[in-house]
């Protein structure tokens, strides 16, 4: 082998090259935990319990909102006729019936998104970016059409969602408000943040 | 004095680096009203800094004492006033500057061989100030630093498959939170400015290799007099550095009247709903960002689907990094190109801003019209400039520059 001044180039590029992966492993197990340590924090985790709402003042028509794990969740009670309503929609909806499963629990899987057919529960989060929606009860309003029967109206990018949160056509939100996990205690208690047994 | 300088000169390069970037570099000599803005954006990024290092003495980055520690230095910090609408200001300045700067780069070519790499750090250096802006604005915790945080994280969620955990990542909670505000502070305070700093510094070295473009786009190292100084080049100090002093005053001019007399810019600096608290129970009416962002903010809202609207959104910034490439035209300066270029430049310029007034306006049909329009526009401009500037009819350009 190379006993005096002669250069063995390539262990030396070996050496060069075989200190560099090991380098960059390392670094790469290094940066772990400082990656990491942006996920929820055990607190952030054990923070969002369920919370319990009693809707028995809640009239027909009207929306009451309660904090579930610092998000909005929005309680409506819909009219006999809003409910009839619903169905006419079903054409400018881009997922009337609910297939997409991450949206609503199972029990929520269906024509009205609810547990109990009038009272409409949701997260009141735009799919779309995040923002909080606005409620729009009012039929045929001016700015969003002669054709309004109600919903929810986000200011920041004009999505529409009808009164079981579900989307319309051609806006930005991809998919329907989320129905959160819910269930009741009796008629007028509800839980959210729990699922309904389904034994 | 002349021993103490030898004597710092044989261990830390104090005099060369002086002659090198300042009392020997060599710029060309008909620099006009556009050049005064690269210095005026380092200047910027100098008050920024100071700014900033004194708001943090005083400023509380937790979600609970956030917003009414911005009050207390408002109202109970001695000039505490004084030193944050300085830095509010200056996130404001420091935009305007660096978008009449990139327009100067745009209109004489700036960006062209053998200047890519300055144009690259540039455009990163446009990133990290988008992000340290963004970041900043969320510190004061009101309902737009809130909610115009929310939708800029969401952005992440549009990416499929890993985006909500990457928002989740982000976030450091299920929504945005003491976790979020913690970490921004973290970033805004000292990894961003970091980061700027280290590209400023290399966007200056790459500068000063290959030397300063000019209003004629003309190479002024290509005529050099018998002793190796360009025929059309002066030394950067004290003539420019001399013009550059006019340039601050009359920039700090208009920044004092900004500052003392409208400090909120009418709504448009300091947003009217950030002026409560944030609540993460209701999003404010009308909620747009600052400014600076409303041109990519308009194209994102033009399109109606999550995914494409956030990619489009992407992509307008993108697009900015591959200029040197697109742009084929040997011929750097807007003085010797052709009609093509001019008018296309000019759209481009007119859609930028119509896009930033389009994106401040509640979204009705005929404005989300308007604003696919100019979106188109805005694309058009790098389509048309890559297909036209390959065999595109220049004039002559002059060997020397021209007065």
């Amino acid at each position: 082998m190379s006993t005096d001044n002669v250069v063995d180039t390539k262990r030396r590029r070996f050496l060069v090259n075989s200190t560099s992966v090991v380098a960059a492993v390392g670094a790469g197990f290094v940066a772990v935990p400082f990656l990491s340590s942006w996920m929820p924090s055990e607190r952030a985790k054990n923070a969002g319990a369920p919370v319990e709402v009693d809707i028995s003042k809640l009239e027909e028509g009207r929306l009451m909102i309660v904090e579930w794990q610092s998000k909005p969740v929005w309680i409506v009670k819909r009219s006999a006729k809003t409910l009839s309503d619903l169905v006419s929609l079903d054409d400018i909806l881009s997922d009337p019936n609910s297939e997409n499963v991450d949206q609503q629990p199972e029990y929520a899987q269906n024509a009205n998104r609810s547990i109990k057919p009038e009272i409409s529960i949701l997260v009141g989060i735009c799919t779309h970016l995040g923002c909080s929606p606005t409620f729009r009860p009012d039929i045929a309003a001016a700015d969003l059409g002669a054709d309004w029967l109600g919903g929810f109206f986000c200011p920041c990018h004009s999505s529409k969602f009808d009164l079981a949160g579900r989307v319309y056509q051609g806006v930005p939100a991809p998919t329907n408000l989320v129905v959160p996990p819910h269930k009741y205690v009796s008629d007028n208690v509800i839980i959210v943040g729990v699922d309904e047994e389904t034994a | 004095m002349g021993n103490l300088m030898a004597w710092i000169d044989e261990r830390f390069p104090a005099t060369k680096m002086w002659n090198d970037h300042l009392a020997q570099y060599y710029t060309p000599k008909n620099f006009n009203f556009w050049y005064f803005f690269g210095s005026l954006a380092l200047m910027v990024l100098v008050i920024q800094i100071i700014s900033g290092i004194f708001l943090t003495m005083h400023y509380k980055p937790d979600g609970a004492m956030a917003f009414a520690s911005v009050e207390y230095i408002m109202r109970d910090v001695p000039y505490g006033w004084l030193i944050r609408y300085i830095h509010s200001t200056g996130a404001t300045a420091f935009f305007v500057v660096v978008y009449l700067h990139m327009f100067r780069g745009l209109m004489y070519g700036s960006y062209k061989k053998p200047r890519e790499l300055i144009w690259l750090f540039g455009m990163f250096i446009y990133l990290a100030l988008m992000a340290e802006a963004f970041m900043g604005y969320l510190l004061p915790w009101g309902q737009m630093s809130y909610w115009g945080a929310q939708v800029i994280i969401s952005l992440f969620s549009a990416i499929p498959v890993i985006g909500d955990d990457l928002t989740l990542w982000i976030r450091g909670d299920f929504v945005i939170g003491d976790a979020t505000l913690n970490r921004f502070f973290a970033l805004h305070v000292i990894a961003l400015p970091f980061v700027l700093v280290f590209l400023v510094i290399a966007h200056i070295l790459a500068l000063h290799e290959v030397g300063s473009n000019n209003p004629d786009g003309v190479e002024i190292k290509k005529n050099k007099g018998a002793d190796g100084i360009p025929l059309d080049g002066i030394p950067f100090h004290p003539y420019y550095s001399v013009k550059d002093i006019v340039g601050v005053v009359v920039f700090l001019f208009f920044f004092s009247i900004v500052m003392f007399y409208f400090p909120d810019g009418g709504g448009y600096l300091l947003e009217h709903a950030n002026f409560i608290a944030a609540d993460p129970l209701k999003t404010p009416e009308h909620i747009a960002p600052v400014w600076y962002f409303t041109p990519f903010y308009a194209i994102l809202r033009a399109v109606p689907d999550k995914l494409m609207g956030v990619g489009t959104m992407g992509a307008a910034i993108v697009v900015l990094f591959f200029l040197p490439w697109i742009d084929r035209c040997k011929v750097k300066s807007i003085r010797y190109r052709s009609v093509i270029f001019k008018v296309n430049l000019t759209v481009f310029c007119v859609s930028f801003v119509v896009l930033g007034w389009l994106a401040m306006q509640p979204a009705t049909e005929i404005l989300t019209l308007f604003s696919r329009i100019f979106t188109f526009f805005y694309f058009a401009f790098f389509a048309v400039l890559y297909v036209t500037s390959k065999n595109e009819k220049t004039k002559p350009v002059p060997d020397r520059v021209t007065s």
